[in-house]
Protein backbone atom coordinates (compact mmCIF):
# COMPACT_ATOMS: atom_id res chain seq x y z
CA UNK A 1 0.00 0.00 0.00
CA UNK A 2 0.96 3.76 -0.96
CA UNK A 3 0.17 6.86 0.56
CA UNK A 4 -0.32 9.41 -2.85
CA UNK A 5 0.13 13.19 -1.62
CA UNK A 6 -0.39 14.88 -4.75
CA UNK A 7 -0.43 18.98 -4.30
CA UNK A 8 -1.63 20.16 -7.16
CA UNK A 9 -3.89 23.82 -8.79
CA UNK A 10 -6.81 24.41 -7.20
CA UNK A 11 -8.27 25.68 -10.78
CA UNK A 12 -7.20 22.04 -11.71
CA UNK A 13 -9.25 19.91 -8.97
CA UNK A 14 -12.06 19.51 -10.61
CA UNK A 15 -10.12 18.10 -13.64
CA UNK A 16 -8.09 16.16 -11.48
CA UNK A 17 -11.49 14.73 -9.78
CA UNK A 18 -12.89 13.86 -13.28
CA UNK A 19 -9.63 11.58 -13.91
CA UNK A 20 -9.17 9.91 -10.92
CA UNK A 21 -13.10 9.01 -11.35
CA UNK A 22 -12.49 7.39 -14.64
CA UNK A 23 -9.41 5.71 -13.43
CA UNK A 24 -11.74 4.10 -10.87
CA UNK A 25 -9.65 5.70 -8.11
CA UNK A 26 -12.31 5.72 -5.15
CA UNK A 27 -11.44 7.20 -1.85
CA UNK A 28 -9.57 10.55 -1.63
CA UNK A 29 -8.65 13.48 0.84
CA UNK A 30 -8.62 17.14 -0.27
CA UNK A 31 -7.24 20.39 1.49
CA UNK A 32 -6.52 23.46 0.83
CA UNK A 33 -2.51 24.44 1.19
CA UNK A 34 -0.17 27.07 0.57
CA UNK A 35 2.64 26.82 -1.26
CA UNK A 36 5.00 27.97 -3.70
CA UNK A 37 6.84 26.13 -6.18
CA UNK A 38 9.08 28.72 -8.08
CA UNK A 39 6.50 30.41 -9.98
CA UNK A 40 6.00 33.80 -10.61
CA UNK A 41 4.78 35.78 -7.79
CA UNK A 42 1.12 37.47 -8.28
CA UNK A 43 1.53 41.16 -7.84
CA UNK A 44 -1.26 43.11 -6.18
CA UNK A 45 -1.47 46.58 -4.65
CA UNK A 46 -3.93 47.60 -0.98
CA UNK A 47 -4.51 51.53 -1.19
CA UNK A 48 -0.61 51.92 -2.93
CA UNK A 49 1.02 49.08 -0.80
CA UNK A 50 2.26 46.69 -3.09
CA UNK A 51 3.06 43.27 -2.43
CA UNK A 52 4.27 39.84 -3.67
CA UNK A 53 2.05 37.33 -3.17
CA UNK A 54 4.73 34.31 -2.53
CA UNK A 55 2.61 32.04 -1.47
CA UNK A 56 -0.26 30.60 -4.04
CA UNK A 57 -2.92 28.66 -3.16
CA UNK A 58 -2.81 25.02 -3.63
CA UNK A 59 -5.00 21.79 -3.09
CA UNK A 60 -3.33 18.53 -1.42
CA UNK A 61 -5.01 15.49 -2.18
CA UNK A 62 -4.20 12.20 -0.27
CA UNK A 63 -4.86 8.58 -1.73
CA UNK A 64 -4.33 5.57 0.55
CA UNK A 65 -4.37 3.30 -2.92
CA UNK A 66 -3.34 -0.73 -2.81
CA UNK A 67 -0.04 -1.71 -4.86
CA UNK A 68 -1.67 -1.87 -8.05
CA UNK A 69 -3.63 0.69 -8.37
CA UNK A 70 -0.35 3.05 -7.74
CA UNK A 71 0.89 3.41 -11.41
CA UNK A 72 -2.72 3.95 -12.12
CA UNK A 73 -3.40 6.86 -9.34
CA UNK A 74 -0.31 9.29 -10.50
CA UNK A 75 -0.61 8.33 -14.34
CA UNK A 76 -4.85 9.97 -13.76
CA UNK A 77 -2.93 13.19 -11.92
CA UNK A 78 -0.25 13.59 -14.01
CA UNK A 79 -2.56 13.99 -17.22
CA UNK A 80 -4.96 15.95 -15.10
CA UNK A 81 -3.36 18.41 -13.54
CA UNK A 82 -0.74 19.27 -16.15
CA UNK A 83 -1.04 22.97 -17.81
CA UNK A 84 2.45 22.94 -18.97
CA UNK A 85 3.64 26.01 -16.48
CA UNK A 86 5.79 25.82 -13.49
CA UNK A 87 3.95 25.50 -10.68
CA UNK A 88 1.74 23.12 -11.58
CA UNK A 89 2.98 20.57 -8.41
CA UNK A 90 4.13 17.49 -7.39
CA UNK A 91 3.39 14.05 -6.96
CA UNK A 92 4.02 12.21 -3.71
CA UNK A 93 4.22 8.33 -3.11
CA UNK A 94 4.69 7.21 0.54
CA UNK A 95 4.95 3.90 1.94
CA UNK A 96 2.24 2.92 4.09
CA UNK A 97 2.29 0.49 6.99
CA UNK A 98 -0.42 -0.35 7.62
CA UNK A 99 -4.20 1.07 7.21
CA UNK A 100 -7.74 0.62 8.56
CA UNK A 101 -11.21 0.87 8.14
CA UNK A 102 -12.93 2.00 11.08
CA UNK A 103 -16.37 1.30 10.35
CA UNK A 104 -15.74 -2.45 9.80
CA UNK A 105 -12.14 -2.90 11.49
CA UNK A 106 -11.01 -4.31 8.03
CA UNK A 107 -6.79 -3.98 7.84
CA UNK A 108 -5.13 -2.75 4.49
CA UNK A 109 -6.00 -4.41 1.04
CA UNK A 110 -9.31 -4.96 2.27
CA UNK A 111 -9.31 -1.88 3.94
CA UNK A 112 -8.74 0.30 0.62
CA UNK A 113 -10.78 -1.38 -1.71
CA UNK A 114 -13.98 0.64 -2.18
CA UNK A 115 -16.63 -0.68 -0.10
CA UNK A 116 -19.82 -1.86 -1.93
CA UNK A 117 -22.83 -0.44 -0.05
CA UNK B 1 -43.97 59.11 -18.03
CA UNK B 2 -43.16 62.36 -17.52
CA UNK B 3 -45.58 64.19 -19.12
CA UNK B 4 -48.35 62.22 -17.83
CA UNK B 5 -47.06 62.28 -14.24
CA UNK B 6 -46.79 66.40 -14.59
CA UNK B 7 -50.23 66.37 -15.81
CA UNK B 8 -51.57 64.81 -12.60
CA UNK B 9 -49.68 66.83 -10.72
CA UNK B 10 -51.10 69.54 -12.10
CA UNK B 11 -54.81 68.70 -11.87
CA UNK B 12 -53.87 68.09 -8.46
CA UNK B 13 -52.57 71.46 -7.61
CA UNK B 14 -55.74 72.70 -9.55
CA UNK B 15 -57.54 70.43 -7.05
CA UNK B 16 -55.70 71.79 -3.83
CA UNK B 17 -56.23 75.29 -5.38
CA UNK B 18 -59.89 74.71 -5.49
CA UNK B 19 -60.57 73.57 -1.90
CA UNK B 20 -58.09 76.41 -0.37
CA UNK B 21 -60.39 79.76 -1.50
CA UNK B 22 -57.71 81.81 -0.84
CA UNK B 23 -55.45 80.80 -4.12
CA UNK B 24 -55.47 82.27 -7.24
CA UNK B 25 -58.30 80.83 -9.79
CA UNK B 26 -55.71 80.19 -12.75
CA UNK B 27 -53.22 77.40 -12.28
CA UNK B 28 -49.93 79.24 -11.17
CA UNK B 29 -46.66 79.21 -13.81
CA UNK B 30 -44.68 76.57 -12.90
CA UNK B 31 -42.35 77.18 -10.34
CA UNK B 32 -40.54 74.94 -7.83
CA UNK B 33 -42.16 73.14 -4.66
CA UNK B 34 -40.03 72.44 -1.74
CA UNK B 35 -42.03 69.38 -0.92
CA UNK B 36 -41.49 67.98 -4.06
CA UNK B 37 -37.80 68.92 -4.02
CA UNK B 38 -37.11 67.44 -0.74
CA UNK B 39 -38.68 63.97 -1.64
CA UNK B 40 -36.88 63.81 -5.01
CA UNK B 41 -33.31 64.71 -3.57
CA UNK B 42 -34.26 61.72 -1.26
CA UNK B 43 -35.33 59.50 -3.79
CA UNK B 44 -32.21 60.38 -6.27
CA UNK B 45 -30.04 59.30 -3.20
CA UNK B 46 -32.19 55.97 -2.89
CA UNK B 47 -31.68 55.01 -6.04
CA UNK B 48 -27.90 55.82 -6.23
CA UNK B 49 -28.25 52.99 -3.20
CA UNK B 50 -29.38 50.31 -5.96
CA UNK B 51 -25.96 50.33 -7.95
CA UNK B 52 -24.24 48.71 -4.45
CA UNK B 53 -27.48 47.06 -4.27
CA UNK B 54 -27.25 45.06 -7.37
CA UNK B 55 -23.30 45.13 -6.63
CA UNK B 56 -23.30 42.64 -4.04
CA UNK B 57 -26.96 40.90 -5.00
CA UNK B 58 -24.40 39.20 -7.94
CA UNK B 59 -21.57 39.82 -6.08
CA UNK B 60 -22.98 37.26 -3.51
CA UNK B 61 -24.01 34.88 -6.48
CA UNK B 62 -20.53 34.37 -8.02
CA UNK B 63 -17.44 32.25 -6.95
CA UNK B 64 -14.98 33.74 -3.98
CA UNK B 65 -12.27 34.29 -6.94
CA UNK B 66 -14.68 36.45 -8.87
CA UNK B 67 -15.78 38.65 -5.85
CA UNK B 68 -14.47 41.86 -6.23
CA UNK B 69 -14.29 41.77 -9.91
CA UNK B 70 -18.40 41.23 -9.60
CA UNK B 71 -18.88 44.48 -7.44
CA UNK B 72 -16.70 46.48 -9.55
CA UNK B 73 -18.43 45.59 -12.46
CA UNK B 74 -21.54 47.89 -10.58
CA UNK B 75 -19.34 49.91 -8.56
CA UNK B 76 -17.31 51.52 -12.10
CA UNK B 77 -20.74 52.69 -13.77
CA UNK B 78 -20.95 54.90 -10.81
CA UNK B 79 -17.74 56.50 -12.91
CA UNK B 80 -17.92 55.51 -16.11
CA UNK B 81 -22.03 55.71 -16.60
CA UNK B 82 -22.10 58.69 -14.68
CA UNK B 83 -19.73 60.97 -16.52
CA UNK B 84 -21.36 59.67 -19.83
CA UNK B 85 -24.83 60.65 -18.49
CA UNK B 86 -23.74 64.40 -17.62
CA UNK B 87 -21.11 64.97 -20.57
CA UNK B 88 -23.53 63.28 -23.15
CA UNK B 89 -26.33 61.10 -21.92
CA UNK B 90 -28.64 62.97 -20.08
CA UNK B 91 -29.00 65.75 -23.26
CA UNK B 92 -29.85 62.76 -25.87
CA UNK B 93 -32.54 61.19 -23.52
CA UNK B 94 -34.25 64.42 -21.96
CA UNK B 95 -33.48 67.16 -24.83
CA UNK B 96 -36.03 68.16 -27.12
CA UNK B 97 -35.07 66.53 -29.81
CA UNK B 98 -37.28 64.59 -32.24
CA UNK B 99 -39.36 61.49 -31.94
CA UNK B 100 -36.45 59.11 -31.62
CA UNK B 101 -33.78 60.62 -29.86
CA UNK B 102 -32.74 64.11 -28.02
CA UNK B 103 -30.68 66.70 -28.97
CA UNK B 104 -27.72 68.34 -27.75
CA UNK B 105 -29.19 71.41 -25.73
CA UNK B 106 -28.53 69.70 -22.75
CA UNK B 107 -24.85 68.56 -23.29
CA UNK B 108 -22.14 69.27 -21.17
CA UNK B 109 -24.87 70.08 -18.55
CA UNK B 110 -25.56 73.28 -20.28
CA UNK B 111 -28.51 75.12 -19.73
CA UNK B 112 -29.14 72.39 -16.73
CA UNK B 113 -29.83 75.16 -13.65
CA UNK B 114 -31.87 75.39 -10.98
CA UNK B 115 -35.04 76.53 -12.56
CA UNK B 116 -38.09 74.50 -12.52
CA UNK B 117 -38.73 71.52 -14.28
CA UNK B 118 -42.40 70.28 -13.29
CA UNK B 119 -41.74 71.68 -9.67
CA UNK B 120 -38.52 70.24 -8.90
CA UNK B 121 -35.18 72.06 -9.97
CA UNK B 122 -33.68 71.15 -13.57
CA UNK B 123 -30.65 70.27 -12.12
CA UNK B 124 -32.38 68.11 -9.51
CA UNK B 125 -34.22 65.87 -12.32
CA UNK B 126 -31.07 64.90 -14.28
CA UNK B 127 -29.26 64.25 -11.23
CA UNK B 128 -32.18 61.72 -10.74
CA UNK B 129 -32.22 60.65 -13.78
CA UNK B 130 -28.80 59.86 -13.84
CA UNK B 131 -29.11 57.60 -10.97
CA UNK B 132 -31.50 55.52 -13.15
CA UNK B 133 -28.75 55.55 -16.12
CA UNK B 134 -25.58 53.89 -13.78
CA UNK B 135 -28.40 51.19 -11.83
CA UNK B 136 -29.44 50.31 -15.49
CA UNK B 137 -25.65 49.60 -16.63
CA UNK B 138 -25.16 47.35 -13.74
CA UNK B 139 -28.07 44.93 -14.53
CA UNK B 140 -26.17 43.79 -17.47
CA UNK B 141 -22.86 42.68 -15.61
CA UNK B 142 -25.27 40.25 -14.23
CA UNK B 143 -24.85 37.84 -17.70
CA UNK B 144 -20.89 38.25 -18.24
CA UNK B 145 -19.75 37.83 -14.84
CA UNK B 146 -16.59 35.66 -14.49
CA UNK B 147 -15.59 36.23 -17.67
CA UNK B 148 -15.64 39.76 -19.64
CA UNK B 149 -12.05 41.29 -19.12
CA UNK B 150 -12.67 45.23 -16.95
CA UNK B 151 -11.49 47.17 -20.07
CA UNK B 152 -13.98 45.92 -22.49
CA UNK B 153 -16.68 46.27 -20.12
CA UNK B 154 -16.41 49.38 -19.25
CA UNK B 155 -15.89 50.52 -22.46
CA UNK B 156 -19.32 48.85 -23.40
CA UNK B 157 -21.59 50.13 -21.04
CA UNK B 158 -20.28 53.64 -21.21
CA UNK B 159 -21.02 53.33 -25.05
CA UNK B 160 -24.49 51.48 -24.10
CA UNK B 161 -25.63 54.28 -21.90
CA UNK B 162 -25.24 57.08 -24.94
CA UNK B 163 -26.35 54.65 -27.79
CA UNK B 164 -29.12 52.38 -26.07
CA UNK B 165 -30.54 53.50 -23.08
CA UNK B 166 -30.41 57.15 -23.83
CA UNK B 167 -32.78 56.98 -26.54
CA UNK B 168 -34.75 54.57 -25.35
CA UNK B 169 -34.97 56.59 -22.38
CA UNK B 170 -36.32 59.41 -24.83
CA UNK B 171 -38.85 57.41 -26.63
CA UNK B 172 -40.51 57.39 -23.36
CA UNK B 173 -40.12 59.95 -20.94
CA UNK B 174 -38.83 62.27 -23.22
CA UNK B 175 -41.36 63.18 -25.46
CA UNK B 176 -40.38 60.18 -28.11
CA UNK B 177 -42.89 58.56 -30.24
CA UNK B 178 -43.78 55.40 -27.43
CA UNK B 179 -44.64 58.43 -25.16
CA UNK B 180 -46.92 59.86 -27.80
CA UNK B 181 -48.50 56.39 -28.98
CA UNK B 182 -49.88 56.09 -25.28
CA UNK B 183 -47.22 53.38 -24.03
CA UNK B 184 -47.74 52.78 -19.91
CA UNK B 185 -44.21 53.07 -18.21
CA UNK B 186 -43.94 54.55 -14.59
CA UNK B 187 -40.82 53.93 -13.71
CA UNK B 188 -38.50 51.98 -16.59
CA UNK B 189 -40.37 48.59 -17.42
CA UNK B 190 -39.10 48.45 -20.97
CA UNK B 191 -36.25 51.48 -20.48
CA UNK B 192 -34.89 49.85 -17.58
CA UNK B 193 -35.40 46.41 -16.91
CA UNK B 194 -36.06 44.82 -20.38
CA UNK B 195 -33.65 47.04 -22.17
CA UNK B 196 -30.75 45.55 -19.33
CA UNK B 197 -32.39 42.12 -19.51
CA UNK B 198 -32.35 41.64 -23.38
CA UNK B 199 -28.57 43.79 -23.40
CA UNK B 200 -27.31 41.01 -20.90
CA UNK B 201 -28.93 38.30 -22.75
CA UNK B 202 -27.16 40.01 -26.44
CA UNK B 203 -23.59 39.94 -23.84
CA UNK B 204 -23.83 36.51 -22.63
CA UNK B 205 -24.15 35.55 -26.35
CA UNK B 206 -21.59 37.19 -27.79
CA UNK B 207 -18.73 37.58 -24.87
CA UNK B 208 -19.37 33.59 -24.95
CA UNK B 209 -19.82 31.11 -22.00
CA UNK B 210 -17.35 30.65 -18.93
CA UNK B 211 -14.52 28.10 -18.87
CA UNK B 212 -15.83 24.86 -17.38
CA UNK B 213 -19.76 26.23 -18.00
CA UNK B 214 -21.91 22.89 -17.69
CA UNK B 215 -19.18 20.93 -16.28
CA UNK B 216 -18.37 22.55 -13.54
CA UNK B 217 -20.97 23.51 -10.65
CA UNK B 218 -20.17 26.77 -9.72
CA UNK B 219 -21.61 27.89 -6.88
CA UNK B 220 -22.58 31.19 -4.68
CA UNK B 221 -19.62 31.86 -2.86
CA UNK B 222 -21.94 34.05 -0.08
CA UNK B 223 -26.06 34.17 -0.16
CA UNK B 224 -25.82 36.54 3.12
CA UNK B 225 -24.65 38.82 0.55
CA UNK B 226 -27.24 38.16 -1.93
CA UNK B 227 -30.00 38.59 0.43
CA UNK B 228 -28.14 41.72 1.64
CA UNK B 229 -27.95 43.07 -1.88
CA UNK B 230 -31.89 42.58 -2.11
CA UNK B 231 -32.54 44.34 0.78
CA UNK B 232 -30.89 47.11 -1.02
CA UNK B 233 -32.59 46.94 -3.88
CA UNK B 234 -36.30 46.96 -2.16
CA UNK B 235 -34.83 50.15 -0.01
CA UNK B 236 -33.76 51.71 -2.94
CA UNK B 237 -36.60 50.90 -5.48
CA UNK B 238 -38.82 53.32 -3.27
CA UNK B 239 -36.96 55.89 -4.40
CA UNK B 240 -37.00 54.44 -8.41
CA UNK B 241 -40.79 54.13 -7.99
CA UNK B 242 -42.56 56.80 -5.46
CA UNK B 243 -39.78 59.29 -6.68
CA UNK B 244 -40.72 58.70 -10.33
CA UNK B 245 -44.14 60.72 -9.32
CA UNK B 246 -41.91 63.32 -9.27
CA UNK B 247 -44.01 65.09 -6.89
CA UNK B 248 -44.30 64.41 -2.64
CA UNK B 249 -48.19 64.22 -3.14
CA UNK B 250 -50.82 61.07 -3.74
CA UNK B 251 -49.01 59.84 -6.04
CA UNK B 252 -45.72 58.83 -4.45
CA UNK B 253 -47.98 57.04 -1.90
CA UNK B 254 -49.55 55.59 -4.17
CA UNK B 255 -46.41 54.01 -6.07
CA UNK B 256 -44.52 53.89 -2.37
CA UNK B 257 -47.39 50.98 -1.49
CA UNK B 258 -47.61 49.29 -4.70
CA UNK B 259 -44.03 49.03 -4.87
CA UNK B 260 -44.18 47.33 -1.21
CA UNK B 261 -47.11 45.21 -2.02
CA UNK B 262 -45.63 43.63 -5.48
CA UNK B 263 -42.72 41.74 -3.78
CA UNK B 264 -43.85 40.61 -0.90
CA UNK B 265 -46.81 38.73 -3.29
CA UNK B 266 -43.90 37.45 -5.55
CA UNK B 267 -41.85 36.24 -2.09
CA UNK B 268 -44.85 34.20 -1.30
CA UNK B 269 -45.29 32.59 -4.51
CA UNK B 270 -41.84 32.09 -5.14
CA UNK B 271 -41.76 29.96 -1.94
CA UNK B 272 -45.21 28.10 -2.41
CA UNK B 273 -43.54 27.27 -6.16
CA UNK B 274 -40.20 26.22 -4.30
CA UNK B 275 -42.00 24.02 -2.00
CA UNK B 276 -44.54 22.76 -4.15
CA UNK B 277 -41.30 21.73 -6.33
CA UNK B 278 -38.57 20.59 -4.34
CA UNK B 279 -39.86 20.80 -0.65
CA UNK B 280 -37.63 23.39 0.56
CA UNK B 281 -37.94 27.08 0.17
CA UNK B 282 -34.13 28.69 -0.87
CA UNK B 283 -32.62 31.84 0.13
CA UNK B 284 -31.29 32.53 -3.19
CA UNK B 285 -34.98 32.51 -4.41
CA UNK B 286 -36.34 34.28 -1.70
CA UNK B 287 -33.37 37.07 -3.11
CA UNK B 288 -34.37 36.93 -6.53
CA UNK B 289 -38.42 37.19 -6.28
CA UNK B 290 -38.21 40.24 -4.03
CA UNK B 291 -36.24 41.77 -7.35
CA UNK B 292 -38.65 39.78 -9.85
CA UNK B 293 -41.74 41.47 -7.80
CA UNK B 294 -39.80 45.03 -8.11
CA UNK B 295 -39.29 44.49 -11.80
CA UNK B 296 -42.86 43.64 -12.44
CA UNK B 297 -44.30 46.14 -10.73
CA UNK B 298 -41.76 49.42 -12.05
CA UNK B 299 -43.83 50.17 -15.29
CA UNK B 300 -47.23 49.69 -13.03
CA UNK B 301 -46.32 51.78 -9.63
CA UNK B 302 -48.46 54.76 -10.29
CA UNK B 303 -50.99 53.32 -12.58
CA UNK B 304 -52.69 50.60 -10.55
CA UNK B 305 -54.28 50.02 -7.38
CA UNK B 306 -52.74 48.35 -4.32
CA UNK B 307 -54.71 45.25 -4.79
CA UNK B 308 -53.43 45.14 -8.40
CA UNK B 309 -50.26 45.65 -7.05
CA UNK B 310 -50.46 42.66 -5.20
CA UNK B 311 -51.95 40.34 -8.10
CA UNK B 312 -49.46 41.76 -10.48
CA UNK B 313 -46.32 40.62 -8.27
CA UNK B 314 -48.15 37.01 -7.67
CA UNK B 315 -48.42 36.25 -11.38
CA UNK B 316 -45.62 38.07 -12.17
CA UNK B 317 -43.30 35.85 -9.78
CA UNK B 318 -43.95 33.10 -12.09
CA UNK B 319 -42.70 33.21 -15.80
CA UNK B 320 -39.49 34.49 -14.09
CA UNK B 321 -39.24 31.22 -12.00
CA UNK B 322 -40.04 28.79 -14.68
CA UNK B 323 -37.51 30.95 -17.29
CA UNK B 324 -34.39 30.31 -14.48
CA UNK B 325 -35.17 26.60 -14.34
CA UNK B 326 -35.31 26.56 -18.88
CA UNK B 327 -32.14 28.51 -18.59
CA UNK B 328 -30.11 26.46 -16.41
CA UNK B 329 -30.94 23.73 -18.94
CA UNK B 330 -29.84 25.27 -22.21
CA UNK B 331 -26.54 26.39 -23.00
CA UNK B 332 -26.93 30.04 -22.24
CA UNK B 333 -24.34 31.31 -19.79
CA UNK B 334 -26.50 34.00 -18.76
CA UNK B 335 -24.64 33.88 -15.45
CA UNK B 336 -27.19 35.22 -12.86
CA UNK B 337 -29.97 35.11 -14.83
CA UNK B 338 -30.60 38.91 -15.81
CA UNK B 339 -32.90 37.88 -18.55
CA UNK B 340 -35.28 36.24 -16.52
CA UNK B 341 -35.08 38.32 -13.59
CA UNK B 342 -35.27 41.82 -15.85
CA UNK B 343 -36.01 40.60 -19.04
CA UNK B 344 -38.93 37.90 -18.59
CA UNK B 345 -39.63 40.10 -15.31
CA UNK B 346 -39.88 43.20 -17.33
CA UNK B 347 -41.83 42.13 -20.36
CA UNK B 348 -44.30 40.49 -17.99
CA UNK B 349 -44.68 43.75 -16.04
CA UNK B 350 -44.98 46.05 -19.21
CA UNK B 351 -48.13 43.52 -20.46
CA UNK B 352 -50.30 43.55 -17.12
CA UNK B 353 -49.71 46.63 -16.69
CA UNK B 354 -51.96 47.29 -19.88
CA UNK B 355 -54.22 45.12 -17.85
CA UNK B 356 -54.65 46.32 -14.34
CA UNK B 357 -54.12 50.12 -15.27
CA UNK B 358 -57.02 52.09 -13.95
CA UNK B 359 -57.82 55.61 -14.39
CA UNK B 360 -59.10 56.31 -11.19
CA UNK B 361 -55.56 55.69 -9.83
CA UNK B 362 -53.55 57.76 -12.32
CA UNK B 363 -52.68 57.07 -16.56
CA UNK B 364 -55.24 55.33 -18.64
CA UNK B 365 -57.02 52.22 -17.67
CA UNK B 366 -56.00 48.76 -19.48
CA UNK B 367 -57.83 45.56 -20.31
CA UNK B 368 -59.61 45.33 -16.85
CA UNK B 369 -60.96 48.62 -16.97
CA UNK B 370 -62.49 48.51 -20.58
CA UNK B 371 -59.43 49.60 -22.53
CA UNK B 372 -58.03 46.13 -24.24
CA UNK B 373 -56.41 48.31 -26.79
CA UNK B 374 -53.70 48.73 -23.88
CA UNK B 375 -52.55 45.62 -23.35
CA UNK B 376 -51.11 46.32 -27.32
CA UNK B 377 -49.36 49.09 -26.90
CA UNK B 378 -47.86 48.22 -23.78
CA UNK B 379 -46.34 44.87 -26.75
CA UNK B 380 -45.39 47.37 -29.25
CA UNK B 381 -43.28 48.97 -26.11
CA UNK B 382 -41.92 45.59 -25.40
CA UNK B 383 -41.07 44.44 -28.81
CA UNK B 384 -39.19 48.15 -29.59
CA UNK B 385 -37.66 47.95 -27.15
CA UNK B 386 -36.11 44.37 -27.26
CA UNK B 387 -35.34 44.82 -31.54
CA UNK B 388 -33.62 48.13 -30.92
CA UNK B 389 -31.72 46.80 -27.37
CA UNK B 390 -30.54 43.40 -28.99
CA UNK B 391 -29.33 44.90 -31.96
CA UNK B 392 -27.64 47.80 -31.08
CA UNK B 393 -25.97 45.56 -28.22
CA UNK B 394 -24.62 43.77 -30.57
CA UNK B 395 -23.26 46.40 -32.71
CA UNK B 396 -21.68 48.09 -30.16
CA UNK B 397 -20.07 44.54 -28.72
CA UNK B 398 -18.79 43.56 -31.99
CA UNK B 399 -17.36 47.10 -32.23
CA UNK B 400 -15.54 46.91 -29.07
CA UNK B 401 -14.12 43.00 -29.78
CA UNK B 402 -12.17 44.46 -32.97
CA UNK B 403 -10.51 46.33 -31.05
CA UNK B 404 -10.23 44.20 -27.81
CA UNK B 405 -10.79 40.68 -27.01
CA UNK B 406 -13.92 40.52 -24.95
CA UNK B 407 -13.31 37.63 -22.80
CA UNK B 408 -10.14 36.72 -20.18
CA UNK B 409 -8.38 33.91 -21.38
CA UNK B 410 -9.36 30.25 -19.73
CA UNK B 411 -6.11 30.49 -17.40
CA UNK B 412 -7.28 33.99 -16.48
CA UNK B 413 -10.66 32.31 -15.47
CA UNK B 414 -9.21 29.62 -13.97
CA UNK B 415 -7.13 31.81 -11.46
CA UNK B 416 -10.19 34.28 -10.92
CA UNK B 417 -11.06 37.67 -12.33
CA UNK B 418 -9.73 39.76 -8.73
CA UNK B 419 -5.76 38.86 -9.21
CA UNK B 420 -6.12 38.91 -13.36
CA UNK B 421 -8.20 41.90 -14.03
CA UNK B 422 -7.51 44.09 -10.41
CA UNK B 423 -4.53 42.31 -8.95
CA UNK B 424 -6.52 41.77 -5.72
CA UNK B 425 -8.16 39.66 -3.63
CA UNK B 426 -11.81 39.48 -2.22
CA UNK B 427 -10.45 36.90 0.99
CA UNK B 428 -6.43 37.08 1.56
CA UNK B 429 -5.16 36.41 4.86
CA UNK B 430 -1.78 38.29 3.81
CA UNK B 431 0.12 34.56 4.70
CA UNK B 432 3.33 34.83 2.13
CA UNK B 433 3.08 38.70 0.91
CA UNK B 434 6.20 40.23 0.99
CA UNK B 435 6.38 44.03 1.22
CA UNK B 436 7.71 45.67 -2.08
CA UNK B 437 9.35 49.09 -1.35
CA UNK B 438 10.02 51.15 -4.07
CA UNK B 439 13.82 52.22 -2.93
CA UNK B 440 14.57 48.65 -2.43
CA UNK B 441 13.34 47.40 -6.12
CA UNK B 442 17.09 47.53 -7.14
CA UNK B 443 17.51 44.60 -4.51
CA UNK B 444 16.82 41.33 -5.69
CA UNK B 445 14.37 40.50 -2.80
CA UNK B 446 15.67 37.92 -0.39
CA UNK B 447 13.24 35.12 -0.25
CA UNK B 448 12.51 34.30 3.61
CA UNK B 449 14.30 30.12 3.74
CA UNK B 450 11.24 29.24 5.69
CA UNK B 451 8.96 30.17 2.94
CA UNK B 452 10.72 28.42 0.25
CA UNK B 453 13.54 25.89 0.90
CA UNK B 454 15.53 24.35 -1.69
CA UNK B 455 13.96 22.05 -3.39
CA UNK B 456 10.57 23.26 -2.42
CA UNK B 457 6.79 21.89 -2.35
CA UNK B 458 5.15 22.32 -4.73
Amino acid sequence: MKLIVAIIRPEKLNDVLEGLYRAEVRGLTVSRVLGHGGETDAVETYRGTTVKMELHEKVRLEIGVSNPFVEVTVRAILESACTGEVGDGKIFVVPVESVYRIRTKEKDEAAVTPALN
Amino acid sequence: MVSSVISSAALLAAALQEAAPAAAAAPPPPEIVGADTAWILVSTALVLLMTPGVAFFYGGLVRAKNALNTLMMCFAAFGVCGVAWALLGYSLAFGTGGAYIGDFSFAFLSNVGVDAKGTIPHVLFMAFQASFAVVTATLIAGAIVDRMRFGPYLAFIALWTLFVYAPIAHWVWGGGWLSKLGVLDFAGGTVVHINAGVAATVAALVVGRRKDFGRQAMLPHNVPFALLGAALLYFGWFGFNAGSALTAGGGAAQAFATTMLAPMAALTIWIVLDFTRTRRATAVGAATAIVVGLVVITPAAGFVSPQSALAMGALGAIPSYYAILWRSRTRLDDSLDVLAGHGVGGITGAILTGVFADAAWGGTSGLLHGNAGQVLKQATGVVATIAYSAIMSFVLLKAIAMVSALAADAKAQGRGMDITQHGEEAYTNGEGALLVLEDREAEPLVRPAAVAPAGGVA
